[in-house]
């Protein structure tokens, strides 16, 4: 009983391993990038290449953005951030360049497009909406209490 | 009270909110029962490929330039690495490719001379040329967001194309139409 629920454990692991593909046996090489684990010389472009770094998702550690991933991938990534920060680009063409890439997956500040207008609408129309329907009731009240 | 009789009609009304509630938690149950798909494609294809240039990962052996890919014929772009397990499961499938005749172009991912010496000699080497990306920065370019991955570029250096994962046997037939449709 123990055996099989050992194995069975072993097997979930081994599962694991394979499908998110780090497996134990081979080690991913870190990310050689200059600018993978080290900041930049000027604190206020460190800054903006960290504001920037925040908001763009790591693409194998799908829930971390780039700044707190440690995954290869998001080394390179945070060197391409800030060479081109160094090199004067603004942080929202970085961004730009990456969503043609890879889409609006990529970026954790979400666009209006012709599929996510609704996000920004509803909100305000349901205000809109509370706003009427209270001043109808409240409105109403005041005309009964004046009539009273 | 007296506008109650107005209202009787309109009854059905005040279950309107809970049809609504019921509605949006069905459509979160069928989001959160869906099988996932993490595979985050590449907007890329249908689009040229990026220029780029890789110094050879192999001494003696030819880097990797972009330009050579627009020669006429389709290619096959293979993004991978000594390290990646998923790898070794799609050596057989390049081998049988290569000899098939498809050019097979690689660009090994943050890795290093001895252990993809290793692993060549391990699963064997379908590839015409090698370049070393070694900062990661070309996969990024091309929309890359893991290995293996394996991009179909057509003779004029477009992506027509791109399999995530490892390409299994099964992959094979599509494949072969992707470069079939590519040489037209």
């Amino acid at each position: 009983m123990m055996r099989a629920a050992y194995s069975f454990v072993a097997g979930m692991v081994l599962a694991l391993g394979l499908a998110t593909g780090t497996p134990g046996m081979a080690q991913e090489e870190r990310s050689t990038a200059p600018y993978a684990y080290r900041q930049l010389d000027d604190p206020a472009k460190e800054e903006q290449a960290q504001d920037l770094m925040e908001t763009l998702r790591c693409l194998q550690c799908q829930g971390q953005s780039i700044a707190d991933s440690d995954a290869p991938i998001a080394g390179s990534m945070r060197s391409l951030v800030r060479e081109r920060i160094a090199a004067g680009e603004e942080p929202e063409a970085i961004r730009s360049w990456l969503i043609e890439r890879y889409g609006d997956y990529v970026s954790y500040a979400p666009r209006i497009t012709g599929l996510t207008w609704p996000l920004f609408a509803v909100p305000a129309v349901l205000v809109l909406l509370a706003f009427l329907l209270l001043r109808r009731r409240f409105g109403a009240k005041a005309d009964e209490g004046g009539e009273a | 009270m007296s506008d109650l009789p107005a209202n009787k009609p309109r009854r059905w009304v005040i279950w309107l909110p809970l049809a609504l509630f019921l509605g949006f938690v069905v459509l979160v149950m069928i989001g959160l029962f869906r099988p996932a798909d993490r595979n985050v494609a590449s907007a890329l294809v249908g689009k040229p490929m990026p220029e780029f240039s890789l110094p050879p990962a192999l001494p003696g052996r030819p880097g990797l330039d972009s330009k050579l890919l627009a020669n006429g014929k389709p290619h096959l772009v293979n993004i991978f690495a000594s390290w990646c397990v998923p790898c070794r499961v799609e050596a057989p499938q390049l081998a049988a490719l290569a000899k098939a005749g498809v050019p097979i172009e690689g660009i090994s991912v943050r890795d290093t001379t001895e252990n993809l010496q290793a692993f060549l000699q391990q699963n064997g080497d379908p590839y015409q040329r090698i370049g070393a990306d070694d900062d990661g920065q070309v996969q990024l370019a091309l929309g890359s967001s893991g290995v293996p991955e394996t991009y179909v570029i057509d003779g004029k250096g477009t992506i027509v194309y791109q399999h995530i994962g490892e390409i299994r046997p099964e992959h094979l037939g599509l494949l072969l139409d992707k470069l079939k449709e590519a040489g037209r």
